[in-house]
């Protein structure tokens, strides 16, 4: 018992030098999971890091708890990717600056079968509609996030409100676990185009929706905050506008997946957020 | 994907979190299952209390914790969110009930005989409790297993308290998730296995030196 006791003693220790240790130049950032999951942030994190001797702690979650953390003020910094969200955070005077880094695009995945024939729908509305008038099933994040939201829009805009049908479900999951579960049950859903090609080949939908529809543009951004005092939040957010770091956002996952994921717009909005600026 | 450094430097993170945790847990459960279990008398809400948190739900554990160590939490000052430190204390409130009640119990079915012994032998109290200590130590070494073993599989409360930041607060099971939801099913089931290993291991160990 002696010995264990010693061995947990000095785990202990350890711990709390590795704790001691880890507190100066760091940046704690949340982010939502599709920056992270295709591994685009880690690529850019590589360069910043050793630029500024920084360490960047990322927090993958998310929109809506990004936005959470950062109001309640648990980070110092967002990514993330639901323009309305964020010009609500903005206009609550919790942002500090707001930059637009990078667009890609939603796209409506479904069963290969496609019985809605979302495949053939002239744009994204239409393909909503589709889904709805032939009540095929369609999964729905069901949570807080940028792509939810930007879901939800969709079916505002198409006039529709399918909460509460019995084809409508609600998976309250995240982007990758809502994929395998509208695999599994062959059904519909909108997804950011990273995370579909990296769950790819697990859940096995067929990109049915993948036209040039403005209703489709998903935009990432990042906001350095007004109660984190951390001025590397500053340096990351121009770190991310310099022309080299737009450069390997937009040439992220050519190699992997043979397309690019992201193009970087290097702080002119597509969407607007902020008006002036 | 992980590459081998990085995920012994996760597993070994791991361990740290749950044996500190645990010892906490034990230091202060230990005590408190010998008494609880050595009177006897343990009033029902006692023990409703102590079984209710053996099946504590380890999401809302990390909910309360998150909540208590936020920055606009009662404890944000300390900024110990996403840290160890507030893995740890999630982790001592899971293990905490499991190993106060498997002592409780354990106790509780040795202290008659322990006692009678000890009064036929004409010993004094004294004794009689290391005694009963020493008799129960199998009961004791199953709680300290069992609170371990918990701190280690959990993921609920981990995640929320953690973060699953990268060389900071990533365990086995957090990066369990992040692989699978990454789409990398083989790696996932490596880490799976490594968890799995060394939850064995460590076992093991606490066993044979129990059983000594």
């Amino acid at each position: 018992v002696k010995i264990f006791l010693t061995f947990m003693v000095a785990v202990t220790s350890l711990i709390c030098i590795g704790l001691a240790r880890s507190n100066s130049n760091q940046l704690r950032l949340a982010t939502t999971t599709s920056v992270y999951d295709s591994g685009l942030l880690d690529e850019i994190l590589i360069d910043f890091q050793t630029k500024f001797s920084a360490k960047v702690q990322v927090i993958a979650v998310g929109t809506g708890q990004a936005l959470q953390l950062a109001q309640r003020g648990d980070v110092d910094a967002v990514f993330v990717h639901a323009p309305d969200l964020e010009r609500a955070f903005i206009a609550a005077g919790l942002a500090q600056v707001h930059s637009c880094i990078a667009v890609s695009r939603f796209i409506i995945v479904g069963p290969v079968a496609d019985p809605a024939k979302v495949a053939s729908a002239p744009s994204a509305l239409e393909g909503f509609k589709r889904i709805a008038s032939t009540q095929s099933t369609f999964i729905s994040r069901g949570d807080n996030s940028g792509t939810y939201a930007k879901e939800q829009s969709i079916w505002k805009l198409a006039g529709l409100t399918p909460k509460g049908l019995n084809w409508y479900l609600e998976a309250g999951s995240g982007m990758s676990a809502t994929l395998t579960i509208a695999g599994e049950k062959r059904a519909y859903t909108l997804s950011d185009i990273a995370t579909y090609l990296v769950t790819r080949e697990q859940a096995q939908l067929a990109r049915l929706f993948a036209k040039d529809d403005p209703v489709m543009l998903n935009q990432y951004s990042f906001m350095t905050l007004k109660n984190s005092t951390n001025n590397l939040s500053e340096q990351f957010r121009r770190f991310l506008l310099l022309p080299s770091t737009q450069k390997v956002i937009s040439n992220f996952g050519r190699q992997r997946y043979g397309e690019s994921l992201f193009t970087g717009i290097g702080g002119k909005c597509q969407v607007p957020v902020v008006e002036n600026k | 994907m992980i590459e081998s450094g990085e995920l012994v430097e996760i597993a070994l993170r791991t361990v740290g979190i749950a044996a500190v945790s645990t010892l906490v847990a034990a230091l202060i459960g230990i005590p408190l299952g010998i008494r609880l279990g050595y009177t006897g008398r343990v009033s029902h809400i006692v023990s409703i209390v102590i079984y209710t948190g053996m099946s504590l739900p380890s999401v809302i554990v990390g909910l309360l914790v998150y909540l208590l160590l936020s920055r606009s939490g009662p404890l944000g000052v300390l900024g110990l969110l996403y840290t160890p430190t507030a893995m740890v204390i999630a982790q001592i409130v899971l293990a905490l009930p499991l190993i106060v009640s498997l002592t409780m119990t354990g106790v509780a079915s040795k202290s008659e005989t322990v006692r009678l012994l000890v009064q036929s032998l004409g010993l004094n109290q004294r004794y009689g409790s290391s005694a009963l200590i020493w008799e129960c130590r199998k009961a004791i070494v199953a709680a300290v297993v069992a609170g371990f073993g918990g701190s280690i599989s959990e993921v609920g409360a981990a995640a929320l308290t953690g973060g699953d930041i990268r060389f900071h607060t990533r365990v086995l099971t957090t990066s369990v998730v992040l692989e699978t939801r990454q789409g990398n099913l083989e790696t996932a089931l490596l880490v799976g296995c490594v968890l799995l290993g060394l939850a064995l291991i460590v076992t093991a160990l606490v066993v044979v030196i129990g059983e000594k």
